[in-house]
């Protein structure tokens, strides 16, 4: 764990940068971990967020079936909004842990 | 009489019927097990039959023969569950229960995907999730003359989710041995952000698929299986040719769960984390890979959960609070080709660590590096499998939870 100053907020991130308590996160954040990676936040991109945050709440693992069933984004929408990596990218922007396998 | 009825005799059913009977008064409680299928797998064995090294007869026992004398079993079609009425439908009669156990398990959806089942099927495309479907491959793989060989995972969760990397280790070794390697291209094709998706394992372990000339293909969802062009396509048009493709498809809960509406969007039943009951009904209790609990779906997994839910059902049926155990434990060893293994330790919350197992600094295992002795160990597993797993002889030194001891957990910085 490391201390990183993200949009004028100190968060703790994971050595690939995702923030390890997604308290800590705020949508100033997401615009600027977003920028990062070279995407720019819409309100479409804030609505999947928030929907991948409350379900983080509830325990609920992150797939891209599940997003794609949201009613929010259908798969290709999802992407769309993050290309080239939706899983991995709108986890990391959204505050919430990486999906991981075992390994 | 009482009545504790198992869904399921499988890997984990077949424990807990087996822990449970001796542990219930036999004048007060009647345990009976309903599974459809005469024949239990050794589920574990089936990476290894596509190679050759395991046999038909090696990987499979008549059920029934692995549990407890005094357990009914009933071989016979689940049809619904209904928890209100704590009965449960089979094909031909209703019975019921005190207290229920579902260990119906999780299995292939190859549906799921467009194309999958489409021409291509069981001649270029296979899985080896099933026993028919790795047999298949064994016997395409006996005189395959080589070409692109994809390794494929369409989505998570997943039962034993290394299994499709030791397969493409295990192929890796098994061309080179043929004297074909420089035949076949290997690519392995995930859902994920890489083959190592935990740091301290993507640290320890990314050699492997450099030094087995292993091309990955990460964050790649599926959307369908062109089967004239023989590629795979994700949702943004990237396509990966392929002239033999090993997918694991979709993996979910049995029909059963979901005529019953008990599970989730994937027939995954909502259980608690620790303590292993259902959510949604307190005489329901729920092991193995039927759950929706973010553990690995391996029987490494379910033996640790039965020794937990053993405690728990007798806690209930006195009327005592459950503990809130389980720590997601899993024990793995990963085959890494050319008779090496890995062997990996960890619970919900802890990665993978380095160190030994299962005594600390002596081992005699070692985690998370390659090892001969880790491969005898996984081979050695299948005796411990029917002898001492399935009857509930609980592994000696091995305990239900992740022990710290002897581990290192400060690799990351090195």
């Amino acid at each position: 764990m490391e201390a990183k100053t993200i949009a004028g907020m100190q968060v703790n991130v994971n050595e690939e940068g995702y923030l390890e308590d997604m308290n800590q996160w705020n949508e100033n954040i997401a615009t600027e971990i977003a920028d990062e990676i070279g995407i720019e936040l819409t309100d479409k991109h804030f609505e999947v967020l928030h929907y991948l945050r409350n379900q983080n709440k509830e325990g609920v693992a992150l797939t891209i079936r599940r997003v794609g069933k949201s009613g929010i984004v259908d798969i290709k929408g999802l992407y769309t909004l993050f290309p080239k990596g939706p899983l991995k990218f709108s986890s990391k922007i959204a505050g919430i842990p990486k999906p991981t396998s075992c390994i | 009489m009482k009545k504790l009825l198992i869904l399921g005799a499988g890997t984990a059913g077949t424990m807990m019927a087996n822990h449970l009977r001796p542990k219930l008064r036999s004048n007060e409680w009647d345990v009976t097990i309903v599974d459809q299928y005469k024949t239990h797998y050794y589920q574990p064995g089936f990476l290894f039959l596509p190679f050759d090294t395991y046999t038909e007869s090696q990987v499979k026992k008549v059920g029934k023969k692995l549990i407890h004398k005094k357990v009914n079993y009933i071989q016979k079609k689940i049809e619904k569950i209904i928890p209100n009425e704590n009965k449960v439908q089979l094909e031909d009669e209703t019975i019921n229960y005190d207290v229920l156990i579902i260990a119906t398990g999780s299995k292939i959806a190859p549906q799921e995907t467009q194309g999958l089942l489409g021409p291509l099927w069981k001649k270029d495309i296979f899985d080896f999730y099933t026993y028919e479907g790795a047999l298949a491959l064994r016997d395409k793989l006996r005189d395959w003359k080589g070409g692109k060989l994809v390794v494929h995972i369409t989505e998570m969760p997943i039962k034993c989710p290394v299994a499709p990397l030791e397969f493409a280790f295990l192929a890796d070794s098994y061309f080179r041995k043929k004297g074909m390697r420089d035949k076949v291209d290997i690519t392995y094709v995930t859902p994920l952000s890489g083959a190592f998706t935990k740091p301290t394992c993507s640290t320890a372990l990314a050699y492997l698929l450099e030094e087995k000339d292993i091309h990955l293909e990460p964050d790649f969802s599926i959307m369908e299986v062109d089967n004239n062009q023989k590629a795979i396509v994700d949702y943004e048009e990237r396509e990966i040719p392929f002239d033999l493709l090993v997918t694991v498809p979709t993996n979910m809960g049995d029909e059963l769960i979901e005529r019953s509406g008990l599970g989730d969007d994937l027939n995954f039943i909502p259980t608690d984390h620790n303590t292993l009951q259902s959510k949604a009904h307190e005489n329901i209790f729920v092991i193995g890979d039927a759950t929706d609990v973010p553990a690995s779906k391996a029987g490494s997994v379910a033996h640790f959960q039965a020794e937990t839910l053993t405690d728990n059902i007798l806690l209930y049926i006195d009327g005592y609070k459950l503990k809130k155990e389980f720590d997601g434990h899993a024990n793995c060893f990963i085959e890494t080709g050319n008779n090496k293994a890995l062997l990996i330790d960890f619970n919900y919350n802890t990665e993978p660590v380095h160190g030994t197992f299962p005594f600390a600094k002596i081992g005699p295992l070692r985690l998370l590096k390659e090892s001969v002795f880790n491969h005898w160990g996984k081979l050695a597993f299948r005796w411990i499998y029917w002898n001492m797993l399935l009857k509930g002889i609980a592994i000696p030194f091995v305990s239900r939870n992740m022990s710290f001891k002897g581990k290192v957990f400060d690799i990351k910085s090195k």
